[in-house]
This record gives C-alpha cells, sequence and structure tokens, in this order.
C-alpha cells in the first residue's frame, strides 16, 4: 500500500535520518533529507553522499545519523560511487540472491554537484544507472568557509569573491545544473524547495516510480552562509519561488512544465534585503545592480514559461489526434 | 568513543542511528522554544520542518518538544499558523 503524503500518515513512519547529527541549528539540509526519505518511505533505499556538510555532520568518527545504508567515498564521485552499487543490486538480483525493490539516492551539495562531482554525475545520468540523484543546493561551499561555487547567484557575497569596490559580489551567473542535466534526455528532472513539500515529496515520489536515471535540484537555505537568522530557512525559501528565483518545475520525458506559479510575483529585494550576503547591494548608487538581478530573473521565469508553452500546445495537438 | 583499533576496515559503521547518542540539545545558547498546547492544531508543520527532529509526534499526535536534541533555531516558532493568530510556539530566554 502506497503511504498517503498527509503528515498525519506520515508521522508514523520512522525517521531515518536521526537526530544528534552535527549540522547548524536552523539548516536546511536535514529537512531536506527528512522530505525525500519520507517521500520514500514504502521502499527500502541506499545513499550515497559526496564530501560536503551532510556528509562530515552526519557522519562523524563512529557516530551516524543515518538508519538506511549509506555510503561516502570522496568529493567528486557519488554517482560513480552509487553507480558501482546499482550494478551490484542488478547482478545480484539477476544470480537470484536479492529480491527486494531496492531504491538508489544520492544525496549531494552544490559543490559535489556543479563543479567537483559533474563529470561522475554526467557519466551515470549517461550510462542510465537507475538511481535518484537529489542536490541539496546551498549556493556555495559552506562546509569549508563560504567559497563561491557554480551555484552561486550573480552579486552574492562570498569568501572567494567578496563584496567590496572591486567587485559586487560574484559577477559571474549562476550555472543552470536543471536545465544541463535535462539536456541529458534523461526521463525526469525537476526542481524543488522545502517551503512546498507537498510539490518536493510528489516529485521524489515521481522520480522513484520512473526506471533510469533522475535529477533533482532542492533549493536549501543557509544561514550561516548566506548571514541570515537561524529561524528563516522555510521562509526564504518560499521567497525565492515567489519571486521565481528558484521556479519549481519538472522535466518529464523533455516536457517542461511549471509545477507552481506564483499568484503574484514578488520583487526580488524581497529575498534580498534579509539577507547579509546581498547587503551590498543596498547601498546607495547600486540600485542598478538590483535591477540587473531582477532582470536576469525576469527573462528566465519568462523563457520557462515560454518553453511550457510549447510542450502544452503539442500535447493538446496529441490529444485532438488520438480523439 | 572508541580507539582506532577497534574500528572495523573500512571505516564501516555497523550501528545505525547511533549520532542518537550526541545530545545536540546543549548547542541551545540562548531560546528556546516553549509548546502551548490549546493555541496548537495539530498541523505537524514543526514536525516536518524541524531539522532535529526535536518534535515528538505519538500516533498522529503532536507532544512536547524533545529538549535532548533541539538546537533552539526557532524555525518551528516562526512557521507555526497557530490558532486565529496566536503561535502555538514561541521561543523563551532559557536560563542554564
Amino acid at each position: 500500500m502506497v503511504t498517503p503524503l498527509n503528515l498525519k500518515e506520515l508521522s508514523k513512519k520512522e525517521l531515518r535520518f536521526t537526530a544528534g547529527h552535527r549540522l547548524c541549528a536552523g539548516c536546511a539540509a536535514p529537512t531536506v533529507v527528512k522530505m525525500i526519505l519520507l517521500a520514500a518511505c514504502d521502499y527500502p533505499v541506499v545513499v550515497a553522499s559526496s564530501t560536503g556538510c551532510l556528509e562530515v555532520s552526519s557522519c562523524i568518527s563512529t557516530y551516524t545519523a543515518w538508519k538506511v545504508p549509506w555510503i561516502h567515498s570522496a568529493f567528486e564521485n557519488a554517482a560513480a560511487t552509487l553507480s558501482g552499487v546499482e550494478s551490484m543490486y542488478k547482478a545480484l538480483k539477476k544470480q537470484g540472491k536479492i529480491d527486494k525493490e531496492i531504491k538508489f539516492i544520492a544525496i549531494c551539495g552544490d559543490g559535489g554537484t556543479y563543479d567537483i562531482g559533474l563529470q561522475s554525475l554526467s557519466g551515470a545520468m549517461e550510462r542510465w544507472h537507475d538511481m535518484l540523484y537529489v542536490c541539496y543546493n546551498n549556493e556555495a561551499y559552506m562546509n569549508t568557509g563560504i567559497q563561491r561555487s557554480g551555484a552561486t547567484p550573480t552579486y552574492a557575497d562570498t569568501t572567494t569573491c567578496p563584496a567590496g569596490s572591486v567587485i559586487p559580489g560574484k559577477p559571474q551567473p549562476r550555472k543552470d545544473l536543471t536545465k544541463i542535466m535535462a539536456a541529458h534526455g534523461i526521463p525526469y528532472v525537476a526542481q524543488a524547495a522545502p517551503s512546498h513539500w507537498p510539490d518536493l515529496m510528489k516529485k521524489v515520489r515521481k522520480a522513484l516510480e520512473i526506471p533510469g536515471p533522475k535529477f533533482m535540484n532542492i533549493f536549501t537555505p543557509c544561514n550561516r552562509g548566506w548571514r541570515t537568522r537561524t529561524d528563516d530557512a522555510i521562509l526564504l525559501s518560499r521567497l525565492a519561488v515567489d519571486t521565481c528565483f528558484w521556479p519549481l518545475y519538472e522535466v518529464e520525458k523533455g516536457v517542461v512544465r511549471v509545477t507552481y506559479k506564483p499568484k503574484e510575483k514578488k520583487p526580488i529585494e524581497e529575498f534580498l534585503k534579509l539577507q547579509g550576503r546581498f547587503r551590498h547591494l543596498f547601498e546607495p548608487g547600486r540600485e542598478q545592480l538590483i535591477s540587473e538581478l531582477q532582470r536576469m530573473i525576469d527573462e528566465n521565469w519568462e523563457r520557462l514559461l515560454k518553453e511550457e508553452e510549447i510542450f502544452a500546445s503539442k500535447e493538446e495537438e496529441k490529444e485532438e489526434v488520438v480523439k | 568513543m572508541i580507539g582506532w583499533k577497534q574500528i572495523p576496515p573500512g571505516m564501516v559503521i555497523l550501528e545505525a542511528g547511533s549520532a542518537l547518542k550526541i545530545k545536540t540539545g546543549s548547542w541551545r545558547a540562548a531560546y528556546k522554544p516553549r509548546w502551548i498546547e490549546e493555541n496548537c492544531i495539530q498541523c505537524l508543520l514543526c514536525w516536518l520542518y524541524c531539522p532535529d527532529n526535536a518534535v515528538k509526534v505519538e500516533d498522529g499526535k503532536r507532544q512536547d518538544f524533545d529538549y535532548e536534541y533541539c538546537k533552539g533555531c526557532g524555525l518551528c516558532a516562526l512557521e507555526c499558523p497557530g490558532k486565529k493568530g496566536n503561535k502555538a510556539i514561541v521561543m523563551e530566554e532559557e536560563v542554564r
């Protein structure tokens, strides 16, 4: 029987990521992991993590917060490691030594996904391993002290692109990894955020039911790195979605579908002003930087809606042909 | 804490969820959450959002906080919808 996605029923399930982990107070990563594992509560799962906040804080010395089989080998190869585990599982299944329906999930940070682990991720997807790769995206190398990564947004202050008189934070745009993964032609790619948890859990469920490689990019606020309060991770996640800074969408077999459209698109200032990493943008004489950011977000959002439109009309045509 | 000679090869950890032995409640610096039962609508969002599994739920019903693990971030208090504008979770100064 499939467990319904309501909190009352889910709360009766075992939490397979325990307390006692050493992630910072108010970190959103354990919340994201909890949501993923709850969505997968009907399956036995095997999880792999690359080096990152989640990995170093969930298995210090001989203490592990995982109640599922979990493997870590290095920073750059979580996807490759899990490919091996998944291949072994397939071989054992063929030999009749295992009969369980096991799901394989990689949960890695943005550094281990966007930059250092990109080649192993790309390879695992291309080899069509049956796994779900999740990136919990906190937009910089938070574990080692807030260095910029490929996921860091434009004009964010980090220790390796400090905002000052020379540069206003990271000068380059962030990499659109979700689109890069979609370009691999894999069956399912999605973007999610913990503030919209039913959407996140539905996407995890959907992904686990599809055979083959899947990728999810999940927004994960970090109060230490973003210089915010410890209690506003979910608030920031909601604002990121409502300002279209982090659109929620999925690409299923190449078809783009936006899963959440804010009723009223909020101006980007509302998201930026709560964070110390964007404080410098509110200094006098830097107004054009915010409008520049707003323009980038608007363009992205418009393009996404147009992409959805292209597919929507095609789907209608198909339906007409069937009729 | 075990010595390096007792660690299994490959740094394998054989006890699942052994991190529960680490009581992260000692991290709370100044504030701790208090649950006000009469304002609680049993939405269980605090249980879902809590990064430290410090909200106990039994048979679908919210119980009190687990202060052994609560790091005092305040996320639950901020997100609590409460009843008619009255929050069911408030952060209070903690004297240790």
